[in-house]
């Protein structure tokens, strides 16, 4: 393994880890820059939380390199965890404890940290100081497990699902701080499977499928990928063949997308739909469904793995 | 940046202790259900004088002179059945012994029992003197009642340990597998705190309402029961801090790595009922046989009773109780050392 730079934060390498009947994590690397915000996108069971354990400590992989900030989980364990922060995926705290206490005690844990006041303050959990957590709505309970990473004033935040089931403003809330740690020059390295967030939050984006990195770069990069700005889902009474949707001029690859034909346009819009519909006319077929919209990281994922992110 | 120091030690045991007073069923069991417990078992086992033995006297000629004659004895209960039913009142144990009009008088009873053999003898003496019978031998019969003697006398000292053992083994199995199954422990191994200050945050919690569960039991016992702490109160503290720290690490034990709330309740039950039964809670380990008794004495709650008992009724003193606090203590550092090999955080 050569020396990383002093810029890295997260590293690993041929990351492996099996269960009992199934590979969760099978041989992954990554590399993630002091400052970023990077994520981990892919469907559920993809092995992100898997890998995301190992990465933070908790879980020991069967095989492969860990280095965190340039040290391993068993050269001193208590000083790596005094420079990061750690949300679970549905992190539970102690129902019994109000939002103050839980604060309060997770900074207890840290030799440096900020101030809890402060902390509660930002993540706009003031009003709910007195409440206990037992009673929080789920973006407050979200709000508060993410105070708890930041009280002890981390270099690397790391995000399991921070979002998943939140409602749209608690979502919003949510991005703002990761994007207040990364702009005070933290790192992050967040999981999710809403293709939207790692869209706007994440600096480059690894793309996971059965345990693997099928795919790593900028949301940018990787949606340049499909060679199309736009996706047209069409479908049609009866079919519409692949072969002939292939033949239509400026259009990439079609894949299926539930129902209906993905066809990624490489070309203008306005020449690729009078196109189709002259074809579905031509065939004599009945139009179900037409409507498009401008690829995004979701069309990267399903043209490469034929799955949509939210399935199972 | 905050400069200000943080006990990680101190914030975990508050919060153990807050935890543990927000669970209105959590404070029932330790404060409330012991007293429930004395205050019932107080009454139905209270001093009220000896009871009297039931006795049956077969209908017939001579049946209502013996009768008469058997009633004077402040021993024994004296009813009439008809043959038959008198049979079956002392095969059903209704009755003690069945007496029936001779000549000869003849007693059946089941030489077993001990409470019939005492209504033999009586009946045999109150029929033989008022046959004309002169006693040769004056004797004059001085009555006793020795404080500390009763039953309440007994179970008080035994509930006090059973409630030590059952607060200590609970409230933390209950606490540490909570927190596994919810993930909470899993989350706690993320941060830089010590292991060791969360096991011993869940003891000095527990110690935390030591005092006050101490004070209602023995306050309830002096003053409901009368049931006065006769030896140091300075022992009795330290004998029971000992015995609740020992049940913690036994709690502790318990919980290293049950992964469900079922399975720590299930593990705790198997843990305790053979204690309840076997350690002199309700009545004397001496009646269990003696090829048990030292099994039954290296029991970490027959030593905390045996201590307890010798503290509050015989005023014993250090040295007469150490074997008991030795046991303790040795199960105390051996389950501490068990569970802190076993213990997972997730």
């Amino acid at each position: 393994m050569t020396t990383p730079s002093p810029s890295t934060a997260i590293r690993c390498r041929g990351l492996v880890k099996r269960y009992a009947d199934v590979v969760a994590v099978n041989g992954l690397d990554l590399e993630v820059t002091r400052g970023e915000c990077f994520g981990l996108l892919g469907p559920n069971g993809a092995g992100k939380t898997t890998t995301i354990e190992i990465l933070e400590g908790l879980t020991e992989p069967d095989a492969g390199d860990v280095e965190i900030l340039g040290s391993r989980w068993t050269d001193n364990p208590r000083a790596l965890r005094e420079r990061i922060g750690i949300s679970l995926q549905e992190t539970q705290l102690k129902d019994k404890l109000t939002v103050a206490e839980t604060i309060r005690l997770f900074r207890s844990f840290y030799r440096n940290g900020r101030d809890p006041e402060t902390v509660l303050k930002q993540l706009a959990l003031e009003e709910k100081r007195g409440a206990r957590v037992g009673k929080l709505s789920g973006g407050q309970k979200q709000r508060l497990a993410v105070a708890c990473a930041l009280v002890g004033d981390p270099e690397i935040l790391f995000l399991d699902e921070p979002t998943t089931g939140l409602d749209p403003q608690s979502r919003l809330q949510l991005w703002q701080q990761v994007t207040d740690f990364r702009a005070g020059g933290g790192t992050i390295l967040l999981t999710t499977h809403y293709m939207d967030e790692a869209e706007r939050l994440c600096d480059r984006v690894a793309i996971v499928d059965h345990g693997k990195v099928i795919a790593l770069g900028t949301p940018a990069e990787l949606i340049s990928r499909l060679q199309a700005a736009n996706v047209v889902e069409i479908s049609a009474e009866p079919e519409i063949s692949e072969d002939s949707l292939r033949s239509l001029p400026g259009v990439a690859d079609p894949y299926r997308r539930g129902p209906n034909w993905a066809v990624p346009v490489v070309g203008s819009l306005a020449e690729t739909v009078p196109g189709l519909l002259a074809l579905v006319e031509r065939s004599g077929a009945r139009l179900v469904h037409l409507s498009t919209h401008q690829a995004t990281l979701e069309d990267v994922f399903v043209a490469m793995t034929g799955r949509d992110l939210r399935e199972n | 940046m905050s400069e200000r120091r943080y006990s990680p030690l101190y914030e975990l045991t508050v919060c153990r202790a807050k935890e543990f007073l927000r669970e209105p069923e959590a404070v029932f069991w330790v404060f409330i259900f012991p007293l429930l417990l004395a205050v019932a078992l107080g009454l139905a086992f209270r001093s009220k004088g000896p009871d009297q033995i039931p006795v049956g006297v077969v209908a017939g000629p001579a049946a209502e002179r013996t009768l008469a004659v058997l009633a004077e004895s402040p021993v024994l209960l004296a009813r009439q059945y008809g043959a038959a039913a008198g049979l079956d009142a002392l095969r059903t144990g209704r009755i003690s012994l069945l007496v029936e009009a001779g000549p000869p008088t003849v007693f059946r009873f089941d030489e077993t029992r001990p409470d019939s053999r005492i209504a033999r003898l009586e009946a045999d003496g109150v029929l033989q003197r008022a046959a004309g019978r002169k006693d040769p031998l004056p004797i004059e019969s001085k009555l006793v009642t020795e404080k500390g003697s009763r039953y309440i006398d007994f179970l008080i000292p035994g509930l006090l340990g059973l409630n030590l053992m059952g607060t200590g083994i609970w409230s933390v199995a209950f606490s540490v597998a909570s927190a596994r199954t919810q993930r909470i422990l899993k989350r706690l191994a993320a941060t830089p705190m010590r292991k060791s200050d969360y096991l011993f945050s869940q003891i000095l919690g527990r110690m935390g309402f030591l005092f006050p569960e101490m004070i209602v039991l023995i306050g309830a016992g002096w003053l409901l029961f009368d049931v006065p702490v006769r030896g140091s109160l300075l022992l009795l503290t330290v004998t029971c801090l000992l015995g609740a720290t020992t049940f913690c690490g036994i709690g502790l034990l318990i919980a290293a790595r049950v992964k469900t709330i079922e399975g720590v309740s299930g593990l705790g039950n198997l843990v305790m009922l053979p204690m309840w039964l076997l350690s002199g809670v309700f009545f004397s380990a001496e009646r269990f046989p003696d090829a048990l008794q030292p099994w039954i004495a290296a029991l970490p709650l027959t030593a905390l009773n045996d201590a307890l008992r010798a503290i509050i009724t015989e005023a014993q003193s250090l040295p007469e109780v150490a074997p008991q606090l030795g046991i303790l203590t040795a199960w105390g550092v051996v389950s501490f050392a068990v569970a802190l090999k076993l213990f997972r955080w997730k």
